[in-house]
């Protein structure tokens, strides 16, 4: 899963051109003085640690560090550091100018021109022009790359997009060119007031076609790989290690402070942990269910922050589900007397946020509704669930029985065992676990083979359409296959509203009353994080990461 | 013995034809595939990607070009997970490491299996066989997924000696945890065997007729005792000497050597179909000709044994 902002700019970030020219200058500024104040931060003026480099565990290889064939999250961020879109985030999220300096658009929206600064250059010390991009779009969509992300490109309403990925049009056919060497243009099918937004996602980063060309596959290897951002491939060891090293032709190097970033695979969280103990690693990984005992511990290092993600149930209510669910009082039922407390704070104990909505509530302008359920205490929850549990025939004498289905996780097994626990206690219900291995348990659950399944979801961009798109009819995530024409109608109403937090609240309210899932918590991120580094984007929570915006300061 | 020879290189080519076929088939039969992921891929995407690795033809077909391309040009395929990177070099990257580690594990489980044994065995009933058996019962029953973790707090994070993970090409501190974590329950094993064989063969009638014409126990020991009790011994190594080299998970899990064993499990879970393939093929051929040269080392220890 990759993340872009999709922060809905809305008219307030029409005026935001003539600012980004005035934040490409203040960064001129700071890059100047730095030069000055050597040892000491440009901004903050704290003193800079000798040793800036940044050493962090992975959990596993990244995919590829290719922009157009990327698609996890580690490896984007290897993309973020190694290349430079047209635009990028920053700490907070917003979107601050990239390798453009600036774009503009039409009245309806469907037509962007972006103008590219000329000092870009590629680390082979070629300029970086809109060719570059029009290049790497054009590759996206180009089923000859068969890059499992060209559905970017798709959702980005390029002109011609679809006959381009089936192969009926040429690339050249796609909606972008270049002007001249400095100026790009975008034509989309639809009136889109995010576009720029999209432009800070990894899939659409310049590719430098010399260097695919002399390399083919091979292009992204150390030695051979050419890059526009901040840093330079410079050591990979699959499933070991790699390291990117500070890039000196790239534009704005002089305010990067991070020499060097050093990544470690390690596959096992008690290890990682351990190594960062002994001080190898700078960010380390919180092993599940330690969160206490290490904020206890390092106050300052253990770090806890809200994340876009939601950890569910789903009821199957397909016509292969079983009956009982189809009735809305057996799951509102079960949702009441699901007690989120016990999963947050006994069992996961990493400040995750109990769930009564499928939105988190750090999702941008969304406003997390008081949805009836949610307010009361867990007692009236239980009374009121037995109440519906009665009204809808069931008890003692006549208990129902169903399966929840997870993916083998010892995680996911500790939450299944005390939500069943709890339904037998204040419901009678008999609950059966069932647990499948991952690729098993999407087939399972994509074929609604199921009565009850486990879920997690996270935003593929901040705005509270990325979760509640999913409950919608069409949406092929739906695996529970809810369809309520409301719901529908809602979300499609959505797309072209300036202001969408009515329908989005509305939704919700619909989802609490219909309970197609019951939403259980929100994800935390969880990490371990040494004290001298500064400049984590916290407030971003799609967490993307930018190395050299990171420092180290003097102990 | 050559005809031997070649008739068990006879019987190795159909059984990895069959292993490949089975392999192939049951791996296809497994719910999912390479591009199956929580965000179902749009139609068209996934498509694309299926005829780009030809993924889109029936499965026979698969084989046969995957068999193909095999024996023309010895080419695996490519990895579905790890983008531009193929079969032959993760297999070239990772069977190197894991070759190396799993060759100083079986020296030191050999190294120091067999003569705990065999002192434990020569000193039957004394403290010094309670002391060996103690410890190869103590290697045996500390699985190495305990172990591991337990030598990475003591030497990386208590005393700061060694590095807690990593291979840096094979460096000796980056060898030294892996090597003892996985070493030790073969060696237990060893140990247990060699003693118990031992006895068996100190108990033995020429034995004591050795004795009673009074050889020197030196003499005794190495050249009548010592080749007969690693009989049994020698028919374990075989299988463990392959399962050392061709990688175990939990090493590569724990202390990040990036050997073969999480690329075997890692692509069973991700469907990555040629790396599986590709290790299954590598592990089962190193397996058959590992039995195969056991055999021809009995023949050469026990004179019994004519083929």
């Amino acid at each position: 899963m990759r993340a872009f902002v999709f922060i809905l700019f809305k008219e307030k970030y029409m005026n935001y051109l003539p600012k980004s020219l005035a934040v490409g200058f203040v960064l001129a500024s700071f890059a100047a003085s730095s030069v000055l104040a050597a040892g000491t931060h440009p901004v903050t003026g704290e003193a800079l640690s000798d040793d800036q480099t940044f050493t962090y565990s992975m959990l596993d290889e990244f995919t590829s560090a290719d922009p157009q064939i990327v698609e996890d999250v580690e490896g984007s961020w290897f993309v973020r550091d190694l290349f430079e879109g047209l635009m990028n985030q920053d700490a907070d999220g917003n979107l601050i100018p990239g390798v453009a300096t600036g774009y503009t658009t039409n009245e309806a929206k469907d037509v962007y021109t972006f103008t590219l600064r000329d000092n870009a250059r590629w680390s082979d010390g070629n300029q970086v022009t809109a060719h570059d991009f029009v290049y790497a779009w054009r590759r996206l969509a180009d089923p000859a790359t068969a890059s499992p992300y060209s559905w970017f490109a798709e959702i980005m309403a390029l002109e011609n997009v679809g006959a381009v990925m089936s192969g009926e049009s040429p690339p050249e056919a796609l909606g972008v060119r270049a002007l001249d060497n400095l100026t790009l243009e975008v034509r989309l099918t639809a009136s889109l007031p995010y576009f720029a937004a999209m432009t800070t996602h990894a899939s659409t980063y310049p590719t430098p076609q010399w260097t695919v060309k002399t390399f083919g596959d091979d292009w992204t290897k150390p030695g051979n790989i050419v890059g526009n951002g901040a840093y330079v491939l410079t050591e990979h060891i699959p499933n070991e290690t790699a390291t990117r090293e500070r890039n000196s032709l790239y534009w704005n190097n002089d305010a990067t402070i991070i020499d060097k970033v050093v990544t470690l695979i390690m596959n096992d969280e008690n290890t990682d942990f351990t190594r960062w103990e002994a001080g190898e690693t700078d960010r380390g990984t919180i092993p599940s269910g330690q969160y206490p005992r290490l904020k206890a511990q390092y106050p300052e290092e253990a770090i806890s922050f809200p994340r876009l993600c939601t950890y569910y149930y789903t009821f199957n209510l397909s016509p292969s589900g079983q009956e009982a669910l189809q009735d809305v009082r057996v799951r509102q039922a079960l949702s009441y007397a699901l007690d989120r407390s016990v999963v947050t704070d006994k069992i996961l104990q990493g400040g995750q946020i109990q769930a009564f909505t499928f939105t988190p509530g750090a999702t941008a302008g969304f406003e997390v509704p008081a949805v009836a359920f949610g307010q009361m205490t867990q007692n009236e929850r239980n009374a009121k669930a037995k109440e519906l549990m009665a009204e809808a025939g069931y008890g003692s004498d006549n208990p129902l029985s169903v399966e929840i289905m997870y993916n083998t996780s010892e995680a996911h097994k500790k939450i299944a065992i005390a939500v069943q626990q709890m339904w037998k206690e204040t419901l009678g219900v008999k609950a059966t676990l069932a647990n499948q291995e991952w690729k098993t348990f999407l087939k399972t659950r994509g074929g609604q083979n199921f009565d009850i399944a486990r879920g997690g979801w996270c935003g593929d961009y901040n705005e509270a359409s990325t979760f509640l798109d999913l409950l919608t009819t069409p949406s092929g995530y739906n695996d529970g296959k809810f369809s309520n024409a409301e719901v529908d109608e809602l979300m499609t109403s959505a797309r072209t509203m300036s202001d969408a937090t009515s329908n989005y609240t509305r939704v919700e309210e619909i989802l609490a009353n219909e309970m197609p899932v019951i939403p259980v918590y929100h994800y935390t991120g969880l990490f371990m994080l040494r004290k001298n580094v500064k400049g984590w984007p916290f407030n971003n929570v799609e967490q993307n990461i930018y190395s050299r915006d990171l420092y180290k300061v003097a102990d | 013995m050559l005809n031997y020879v070649i008739k068990r290189i006879g019987i190795a080519i159909p059984t990895i034809l069959i292993l490949i076929i089975v392999t192939f088939y049951l791996m296809h039969a497994a719910p999912g595939g390479p591009f199956t992921s929580e965000r179902a891929l749009p139609p068209q995407v996934l498509a694309n990607i299926e005829a780009k690795y030809g993924l889109d033809q029936p499965i026979w077909h698969q084989m046969t070009t995957y068999l193909w391309g095999i024996l023309t040009e010895f080419d695996f395929g490519p990895s579905y997970k790890y983008h531009s990177r193929t079969v032959n070099e993760i297999i070239g990257q990772g069977f190197p490491i894991t070759l190396k580690y799993g060759f100083w594990s079986f020296i030191v489980a050999i190294g120091i299996g067999i003569p705990l044994g065999a002192i434990a065995a020569i000193r039957k009933n004394t403290w010094i066989d309670y002391f060996a058996v103690g410890i190869s019962i103590g290697a045996q029953v500390l699985p190495n997924f305990v172990m591991a973790p337990l030598l990475i707090i003591v030497f990386t994070l208590w005393l700061g000696w060694l590095p807690g993970g990593g291979w840096h090409g094979g460096d000796w501190e980056y060898l030294v945890m892996p090597v003892i974590a996985l070493s030790t329950s073969y060696m237990a094993s060893i140990a247990r065997i060699t003693r118990s064989s031992m006895l068996e063969v100190l108990n033995a009638n020429y034995i004591r007729t050795a004795r009673a014409k009074g050889l020197p126990t030196k003499t005794i020991f190495f050249r009548h005792v010592l080749k007969p009790s690693l009989l049994p011994v020698i028919s374990y190594l075989g299988p463990a000497f392959v399962g050392l080299i061709t990688g175990s998970v939990l090493i590569d899990i724990f202390f990040s050597t990036g050997g073969m064993g999480y690329f075997f499990v890692n692509a069973a879970f991700s469907r990555d179909y040629a790396v599986m393939m590709g290790i299954t093929i590598l592990v089962g051929s190193l397996t058959i000709l590992f039995s195969l040269i056991v055999d021809l080392l009995y023949a050469w220890i026990d004179p019994k044994i004519r083929y």
